[in-house]
C-alpha cells in the first residue's frame, strides 16, 4: 500500500517521488504553471487553502526552503505557523510523536516537515491523524520531492520533451537527497539519457540501478548534454577522505564557461542552492545566460502552491 | 419555430429528439441584448472578459459584433470554486488572463449558460482580485433555470427550464453549437 495516494490515486502526503505515477507528476507540473501566473498580479493571493493551516516543522534550519514553502501556503490563503523544532520542547525532552499530538490537537491540516534523518516524514505520516496531510520538506540523505518536482517543472518550461533529453546530474550525488528524488523524478517523466558525473568517491554505489550512466570524467558526462544540474558540495565534505581540495575539486568537477561549451548551445544550467561559486560552479556560469537558477526559485514557490493545493484539495476538512 | 429570449420553455420537440436550435439567433439575441443594456447604462467603452470555454469563445464573438478593439480577458475559475475541497484541483487549469488594468472600467462577463449561479460568483471574485471594476455587466447566450445563488444575467440570447437532470453545453469554438447531455 502507498502511503502517499489515496484509494482513487491522488496525493494524500507527498514524502518521496517513489512510486508517484507520472500522470501526477504531470498534473502537479500543469497545475505550478498556471499557479505561476498568480505571482505577476497585483493581488497575489489565491482563495484556495483559506481557512487551513498549515505547519512548518522544521528540524533542520533552512531559511530558503521554510521561506518559499511558507510564501506558497500564505498565498493560497493558509495560515501557516512557523515551528523552530530546536528551540521548542523537543529539546526539553518531549518525544517527538508527543509534540505532533499536540500538534495536532491545534487541528493543523498540514505538517511541512524537515529532518535530518531519513525517513522521518515518513515516520510522522505513518502516525499522523487522518485529517492532517505530511508534506516532506527534506529528510536525511533521504528524499527532497519538491525540489526533484520544481525541478522537472523548469526542465519542462525550457525543454518539455523529456524524451528527447540528456541531463546530467553533476557532484555529491552520494549525500543528495536532492538528487536521489531528481533521478526518479526524470526517470518516470521518460528522460532520454540521465547521466551521473562525479568522483567515485561522491557516488552512491550501485547508482546504475536507478537507470543513469555513471560518468567519472567531467568533459564526457556533460558532452551534449542538454540540461546540467550542478549540485551544492558541501564544504565539510574536503576535510575528510572524500576530496583534495576545493581548488582540485573545481577543476575536475567544476562547471567552467568553458566547460559548458561542451554541452548543446541551448543548454540550461540549474541548481537547487545555494552555490558555492568557484567551487561546484563558476560565476560567470551561474550568473549566465544559460543560468536557471533564479527560476528555479520562483518555479519553486508555484510548484509547492501546486503540491498543496493536491493534497489538501483532495481532502474534506476534519 | 423560432426560439426567442422571450421563450421561457424548451419546446417538447427538443427535448424528445436532444437537439437545439441553430446557434445563429441566439448569438444575434445575445449581442442585441447586451448593446441594449450597455445602452440602458451610458456604457460606451466596455471590457470584454470569458469565462473559459465557451465564455471565452462568445466573448470574442461579442467584441467583434460590439467593435471592442481591446483583448479580451479569459478566466479560468478552477481556482475560486466553492467545491474545491470537494472536487479537489482540475489537471488542466488554465491561466486567468487579464491584459489591462481592471480599476474602473466597466466590464462584460461573458459565459454560455447561466445556472447555479456559482461560477460567475467564483469569476467575480477573481475579478476582484485583479481589481475594482466599475461596473460588470453578465451576458450569457443561455439563462436556465436553477439558481442557487442571487446572480442574473443583464443581457441574455434565450432563457429556458430544463429537468435538473440535463444540462445545456455550448461546443465550439468553430462551429458553436448547443448540446443537451444528460448528466450522468
Amino acid at each position: 500500500m502507498n502511503l502517499q495516494l489515496t484509494p482513487d490515486g491522488r496525493l494524500r502526503h507527498l514524502l518521496t517521488i517513489d512510486g508517484l505515477p507520472r500522470r501526477l507528476i504531470q498534473d502537479l507540473i500543469e497545475a505550478a504553471d498556471s499557479l505561476r501566473s498568480v505571482a505577476l498580479r497585483g493581488n497575489k493571493k489565491l482563495p484556495l487553502l483559506r481557512g487551513r493551516t498549515i505547519l512548518n516543522l522544521f528540524f533542520e534550519a533552512s531559511t530558503r526552503t521554510r521561506t518559499t514553502f511558507e510564501l506558497a501556503a500564505e498565498r493560497l490563503s493558509a495560515d501557516v505557523v512557523n515551528l523552530d523544532v530546536a528551540s521548542s520542547s523537543t529539546s526539553k525532552g518531549e518525544s517527538l510523536l508527543d509534540t505532533l499530538a499536540t500538534l495536532e490537537a491545534m487541528h493543523c491540516d498540514m505538517f511541512v516537515v524537515r529532518h535530518p534523518d531519513s525517513g522521518a516524514a515518513h515516520f510522522i505520516a505513518e502516525h499522523a491523524s487522518p485529517g492532517v496531510a505530511v508534506l516532506n520538506a527534506g529528510d536525511g540523505r533521504h528524499a527532497h520531492p519538491t525540489q526533484a518536482l520544481l525541478d522537472a517543472y523548469t526542465i519542462h518550461r525550457h525543454k518539455p520533451r523529456f524524451e528527447d533529453l540528456t541531463i546530467a546530474v553533476v557532484g555529491d550525488v552520494l549525500h543528495s537527497r536532492v538528487a536521489r528524488s531528481e533521478l526518479r523524478a526524470f526517470g518516470i517523466l521518460g528522460a532520454g539519457e540521465l547521466r551521473v558525473v562525479g568522483p567515485r568517491t561522491l557516488l552512491p554505489p550501485a547508482i546504475e540501478e536507478l537507470g543513469v550512466s555513471v560518468h567519472t570524467d567531467m568533459d564526457a558526462g556533460v558532452a551534449d548534454a542538454d540540461v546540467i544540474v550542478m549540485l551544492r558540495l558541501q564544504r565539510e565534505r574536503m576535510r575528510g577522505a572524500f576530496l583534495p581540495s576545493e581548488g582540485e575539486y573545481f577543476r575536475r568537477y567544476g562547471l567552467s564557461a568553458e566547460r559548458l561549451k561542451l554541452a548543446k548551445p541551448d543548454c540550461i544550467v540549474m541548481h537547487p542552492g545555494p552555490m558555492n561559486r568557484g567551487v561546484e560552479i563558476a560565476s560567470e556560469v551561474a550568473d549566465g545566460p544559460q543560468s536557471v537558477i533564479l527560476e528555479q526559485v520562483s518555479n519553486g514557490l508555484a510548484m509547492r502552491m501546486a503540491v498543496m493545493s493536491h493534497i489538501l484539495g483532495a481532502q474534506v476538512p476534519a | 419555430m423560432r426560439w426567442t429570449s422571450t421563450r421561457t420553455q424548451l419546446p417538447s420537440f427538443w427535448r424528445t429528439t436532444l437537439h437545439l436550435p441553430a446557434i445563429e439567433p441566439l448569438l444575434e439575441a445575445l449581442v442585441t441584448a447586451t448593446r441594449v443594456r450597455l445602452a440602458e447604462h451610458n456604457i460606451a467603452a466596455p471590457r470584454l472578459v470569458g469565462i473559459h470555454s465557451g465564455g471565452v469563445w462568445l466573448a470574442r464573438h461579442l467584441a467583434a459584433a460590439l467593435g471592442v478593439e481591446e483583448p479580451i480577458g479569459e478566466l479560468d475559475i478552477s481556482f475560486y470554486r466553492d467545491d474545491f475541497t470537494r472536487v479537489g484541483m482540475h489537471p488542466t487549469v488554465r491561466p486567468s488572463s487579464i491584459p489591462w488594468d481592471v480599476e474602473g472600467r466597466h466590464l462584460v462577463l461573458v459565459d454560455d449558460v447561466l445556472y447555479t449561479g456559482r461560477t460567475i460568483r467564483a469569476a467575480l471574485n477573481e475579478i476582484f482580485d485583479y481589481g475594482r471594476p466599475a461596473s460588470v455587466t453578465l451576458a450569457v447566450l443561455v439563462s436556465r433555470n436553477g439558481r442557487e445563488l442571487p446572480i442574473e444575467a443583464g443581457a441574455c440570447g434565450a432563457r429556458l427550464s430544463l429537468p435538473a437532470g440535463q444540462q445545456v453545453k455550448l461546443r465550439g469554438p468553430t462551429p458553436l453549437r448547443l448540446e443537451l447531455v444528460e448528466r450522468a
